[in-house]
């Protein structure tokens, strides 16, 4: 077996608040392989979010090590690091705070087709199109400025942003979750498409665990910046075992499978 | 006599040409609860604004909302209160959380002021809040989502209201906390026999919650009926399409569609 795409060992951050040290990811080790994805739940203040961070190198842990795609992350540096992450991108939740509100979508998409040197000028109007249209957006919203767009319409742009470089691994941070069921669904339905058509992995951080189930290989179950519980969905999910997955669960309003015969 | 009768409700806000809410029309008993679910821009937030009398005064509306069957409007805050998404917007930061409390009790209530602290501290036992005389006097940046959240139920219901208005106040809080303010309402509106219009995206908290259900898209409704029949047998396809969605054995098949539609 190929080892994994990402391999997380150790990793630890403590922050101040006041006086006090806060342990917010204490001694983590998980794997993500390729074209799998890990979903990462928790209550607010797990530390989930903090170890996504770290993984995408936004921050700096004080233990332990990252190895992805072959690599010491931790250990890269200029053009090195600007590589690793070309293919380690990532999608936050709030799609109105990711963008400059004033810039077109071309604007939005260009960044990416340059830095990671893509795509040159003259065939950037071209790669942003094909971009858009793997998204499910037509070619015309290139012109669109980004504070027109909906949540929803924001978010693809989102996402076309992040695999414009073709990345290995996306880390998706509460991606969906401020967005309406319907609109949820279908970019769930997306990313699922983008994961199997480009092989994609993703981390999946998150505390709803109906898209989990729609969407996720695997979970890794979080709280108090430890991982307390991973296994498949259908383990995690229909037997959880800690006492945090098992409050998740129960925590979540769902409803019965509906019979036909009414 | 229905506690609330709303008919042919209709509302325009400033500016805007289409309406956010046209011809809605339902009435609510005493101690009935109702849940109000739709996406954005169904008219949810809307509706339950209308109601309480919080709708800007540039607003226009037309149709009627009867309180206990007369004309004269309920009196916010005093016959209707209201629980908004954001607990840290609807606390004042430098006011005591016993103050803010006690000062709906004294305006509504005519209490003095030792009495409406002391009610303070009562209302935050009620909703669960540890050590209550000692909450009084804590400071709203003290508190987690939750515990705000806590005490804005608190201010809701600080004058007895007979209808409490919860417009998605769990959707900012994660899934445990979540379940613990849903039972905590459920558990506060049977207590004290107030009527609820729980407002939320979520069809499955809108079933845990509500004896009735109304479906609202685009402004209009779609769909009105018992929870049970809602859930169970949904007569629109809108409607249906949510129940779906919140099922154990969602799926994506056929689902991805074209980005021009998302909300």
């Amino acid at each position: 077996m190929s080892p994994p795409l990402l391999s997380v060992a150790g990793l630890s951050k403590r922050f101040r608040r006041g006086d006090a040290m806060i342990d917010a990811v204490s001694g983590v080790s998980l794997d993500v392989h390729a074209g799998e994805t890990l979903a990462l739940v928790g209550p607010s203040g797990s530390g989930k979010s903090t170890l996504a961070r770290l993984i995408l190198r936004l921050i700096e842990p004080d233990a332990g090590t990252i190895r992805f795609d072959g690599l010491d992350l931790l250990s890269l540096r200029g053009a090195a690091l600007r590589a690793a992450r070309a293919r380690l991108q990532m999608v936050f939740q709030d799609p109105h705070a990711a963008f400059n509100p004033r810039a077109t979508v071309a604007r939005v998409l260009a960044d990416p087709l340059r830095i990671h040197g893509i795509a040159t000028r003259a065939e950037r109007p071209a790669a942003i199109g094909r971009l858009l249209e793997g998204v499910d957006l037509p070619a015309s919203f290139a012109a669109r400025a980004v504070h027109d767009l909906s949540g929803g319409q924001r978010q693809r742009v989102a996402i076309a942003r992040a695999i414009a470089p073709a990345p290995k691994l996306v880390v998706l941070d509460e991606a969906v979750s401020a967005l309406d069921v319907s609109t949820r669904r279908r970019i769930l339905a997306l990313l699922a498409d983008l994961q199997k058509a480009h092989g994609i992995a993703y981390l999946f951080v998150t505390h709803d665990l109906a898209a989990v189930r729609l969407i996720a290989h695997r979970v890794a179950v979080m709280d108090r910046g430890a991982i307390v519980e991973t296994g498949s969905v259908d383990e995690v999910v229909g037997n959880p075992r800690s006492a945090t997955a098992r409050a998740l669960v129960a925590a979540q309003p769902r409803l019965p499978a509906r019979s036909e015969a009414t | 006599m229905s506690l609330l009768a709303v008919s042919d409700l209709s509302v325009t806000h400033a500016g805007a040409t289409a309406a956010a809410l046209s011809g809605v029309g339902l009435s609510l008993e005493e101690g009935e609860r109702l849940a109000v679910i739709g996406e954005s821009g169904s008219g949810k937030t809307t509706f339950a604004r209308a109601v309480a009398g919080l709708l800007p005064p540039a607003a226009r509306r037309e149709g009627a909302i009867r309180w206990r069957g007369s004309e004269a409007p309920a009196r916010p805050g005093k016959d209707i209160g209201y629980v908004f998404q954001d607990p840290s917007a609807s606390l004042d930061p430098v006011v005591s959380v016993g103050r803010q409390i006690a000062e709906v009790v004294r305006t509504h209530e005519g209490l003095g002021r030792a009495a409406a602290l002391a009610r303070a501290a009562e209302l935050l036992d009620r909703v669960r809040l540890p050590d209550p005389s000692a909450m009084v006097h804590a400071w709203p940046h003290q508190l987690s989502g939750g515990q705000k959240q806590r005490v804005a139920i608190a201010t809701a219901i600080a004058a007895r209201p007979a209808l409490l208005i919860a417009d998605e106040a769990t959707s900012a809080l994660d899934t445990i906390v979540q379940a613990e303010i849903v039972a905590l309402i459920r558990r506060i509106v049977d207590e004290e026999r107030m009527a609820l219009v729980f407002v939320t995206h979520d069809i499955a908290l809108a079933a845990q919650i509500a004896g009735r259900i109304l479906v609202l898209k685009g402004g209009r409704m779609v769909e009105a009926g018992p929870a049970s029949q809602v859930v169970g047998a949904p007569a629109d396809p809108y409607t249906r399409m949510l129940v779906e969605a919140s099922t154990d054995t969602a799926s994506l098949v056929e689902v991805r569609g074209t980005g021009e539609d998302d909300r």
